[in-house]
C-alpha cells in the first residue's frame, strides 16, 4: 500500500446551470508527479482543480485520495452532495490548496496563519506547529516575516507564506490555481523558484498555471483542457515539442 | 457650585437605571442582531421570511408607540392569561408587568432589528476567499465562523455598531413615560416641582453627552484593536 496513488480522478463532469463546464476529466497521479494543467481561460481547468477538494461538487465522477473514495449522496433537490461533511474535512486536510489571490487570512499575523489549520484541524500541539512553521517559513525564504500581516507584505512574499501554510498541513498533494497569476512580473520567479525546489523534494503537486516554461522544464505530467475535455496529455517533451491535437498546436504558437 | 436641591442621590440612582438598561438593551440588540443576520443569511426560507418580517415591522413603527405597546399591551395580556389560568387550572399565576423588564424588551427588540442589518451588511463584506481557504484546510463550520467570519465581519460591524448604540442611549429616555424612574424623569419631576427646568435638564444632558463621548473613545478603541493587519488607505 506504500505505493498508493495519491490522487485517482475518474470521468469528472461538472455542470453550472445548463453550462456543461467538465465533460468528464480523469487524472491518476503517482507520488512525486507534478501535473501542469494547462489551457486558455474558461477551459475548466480551475473548475477542475476546485472539483478535487470538493470547493465545487462535481456533477458526476470519482474522486480517490490516497484509496479512499468519496462518498456522495442527493439532496432534495436532486443535487449531488458530499455525504460526509466529515470525509471531506478530512480529506480537505490533506489536500492543500494555494490560491490565486493568496487567502491568507489578514487578521492574523503570518505565523498564525500558518498554525491555524495544523492546530485545529490536525490537533498538532501548539509548539510543534510552530517549529514546523518556522522551518517551513526558513525554506520559502520569509522567516524574517513571521510576524507581518499579510497585507504589510508584497504579493510575491504573500505567496510564499501561502505556501508554507500548504506545506504545514504535510498534505498528500499540493493544489496550486494559478499560484502567479495575480503577481507583478518582477515577483513571479520567487515564487516558481519555491515551486520548482518542492517538486525536486518529491511533492506530489497539481498545478493549474498559464507559465509555459514551468509546465516544461518543472512537470512531468501536462495536461491540455480545452472546453471541457483534456485535448492533449502526455509528458512536457509530447505535449509542447510534439503536440497531436491542433488546439494545442494553436495555442503554443507564437501570438505576436 | 451644582446646587441640585436636594435631588442629587436621586437623580445618580436614575442615572444608574439608565446605564442599566441601555448595557442590558443593547445586550438583547446585538443578540437579536446575530440572530437575525444569520437567519437572513441562512438557506432557510423559513428563518428567513421570520427575520424580514421582524426588521420590517420593528423598523416601521415609532419607538414610543413600541414601548406604549409593549408595556400596557404586556399587562393586559398577562392579566387575560391569569385569569383564564385561574378557571381553567386554579393555578394562581400573576405577576406585575415590570417598567424596566419591558423597557429592556422594547429597547432590544427596536436596535435588534437595526443590529440586524448591521451585522447582515459585515457578513456579506467578508471576502469570499478568506472563508473558501478555511474550508480548503478542513475548517468545519464552527470554526470558519469563530476563527475567520467573525473576526472579519466585527471591522465591517463596529461602525455600525456604534451608531446604534449612541441612538439607543438615547432612546432609554423614553422609558420615564412608562413610569421608570431613570435619570429623565428624576429630572422632570424636579425641575416642574422647582420651577428651574435648565438647572435639572442641563446635568442630564451633560451625562448622556459624557455617556455618548466616552462610547465613542470606546468604539474607536475597538475598532482599532479589530483593523489589526489593515493597511489604512492615505
Amino acid at each position: 500500500m506504500a505505493d498508493q496513488a495519491p490522487l485517482i480522478c475518474r470521468d469528472i463532469h461538472k455542470t453550472f446551470g445548463k453550462l456543461e463546464v467538465l465533460k468528464g476529466v480523469s487524472l491518476e497521479t503517482r507520488k512525486g508527479d507534478v501535473v501542469s494543467l494547462i489551457g486558455s481561460s474558461g477551459s475548466g481547468k480551475s473548475t477542475f482543480l476546485r472539483c478535487i477538494n470538493l470547493l465545487e461538487t462535481p456533477t458526476s465522477g470519482d474522486i480517490i485520495v490516497h484509496g479512499d473514495p468519496i462518498r456522495f449522496t442527493t439532496n432534495r433537490k436532486g443535487e449531488r452532495i458530499p455525504a460526509d461533511n466529515k470525509q471531506v474535512e478530512q480529506i480537505r486536510s490533506k489536500l492543500s490548496m494555494v490560491f490565486q489571490s493568496f487567502n491568507l487570512w489578514s487578521h492574523m499575523t503570518v505565523l498564525e496563519n500558518i498554525i491555524e489549520a495544523p492546530v485545529n484541524v490536525l490537533k498538532v500541539p501548539k509548539k510543534e506547529a510552530i517549529e514546523r512553521a518556522e522551518a517551513y517559513l526558513q525554506k520559502v525564504g520569509i522567516y524574517e516575516r513571521k510576524d507581518y500581516y499579510p497585507a504589510q507584505m508584497s504579493g510575491g512574499q504573500q505567496q510564499r507564506a501561502a505556501i508554507a501554510r500548504a506545506l504545514a498541513m504535510e498534505p498528500e498533494v499540493m493544489l496550486f490555481d494559478e499560484p502567479t497569476s495575480a503577481l507583478d512580473p518582477e515577483l513571479v520567479g520567487e515564487v516558481l523558484r519555491v515551486m520548482q525546489s518542492l517538486a525536486e523534494e518529491g511533492r506530489t503537486m497539481i498545478v493549474v498555471t498559464h507559465e509555459m516554461a514551468f509546465a516544461k522544464d518543472v512537470s512531468n505530467q501536462v495536461l491540455f483542457l480545452h472546453q471541457g475535455v483534456i485535448e492533449e496529455q502526455g509528458s512536457p517533451q509530447k505535449v509542447f515539442d510534439n503536440p497531436d491535437s491542433e488546439r494545442m498546436k494553436q495555442f503554443l504558437a507564437p501570438k505576436f | 457650585m451644582l446646587d441640585l436641591k436636594g435631588y442629587g442621590p436621586e437623580l445618580l440612582d436614575g442615572a444608574v437605571v439608565t446605564i442599566e438598561l441601555a448595557f442590558l438593551s443593547l445586550a438583547l440588540a446585538l443578540t437579536l442582531g446575530l440572530i437575525g443576520a444569520s437567519s437572513k443569511l441562512s438557506g432557510n426560507r423559513v428563518a428567513k421570511a421570520i427575520a424580514t418580517f421582524y426588521t420590517t415591522v420593528v423598523r416601521g413603527i415609532p419607538d414610543l408607540v413600541m414601548m406604549l405597546l409593549f408595556y400596557y399591551g404586556g399587562q393586559v395580556t398577562v392579566n387575560m392569561l391569569s385569569d383564564w389560568i385561574w378557571e381553567a387550572y386554579e393555578i394562581d399565576f400573576f405577576f406585575q408587568f415590570d417598567p424596566f423588564i419591558s423597557g429592556v424588551v422594547t429597547i432590544g427588540l427596536i436596535f435588534g432589528a437595526y443590529m440586524t442589518e448591521t451585522f447582515r451588511g459585515a457578513f456579506l463584506a467578508v471576502e469570499t476567499g478568506q472563508i473558501e481557504a478555511a474550508r480548503a484546510y478542513g475548517f468545519t463550520r464552527w470554526h470558519t465562523f469563530r476563527r475567520i467570519m467573525f473576526p472579519q465581519m466585527l471591522r465591517h460591524a463596529l461602525p455600525g455598531i456604534g451608531n446604534n448604540w449612541q441612538v439607543l442611549l438615547k432612546t432609554t429616555a423614553l422609558v420615564s413615560i412608562i413610569g421608570l424612574t431613570d435619570m429623565v424623569r428624576v429630572a422632570e419631576e424636579a425641575a416642574k416641582a422647582e420651577r428651574m427646568p435648565f438647572h435639572f435638564f442641563i446635568p442630564v444632558a451633560a451625562v448622556y453627552l459624557i455617556l455618548t463621548a466616552g462610547s465613542e473613545l470606546f468604539i474607536k478603541w475597538l475598532n482599532k484593536r479589530a483593523n489589526v493587519g489593515v493597511v489604512q488607505g492615505g
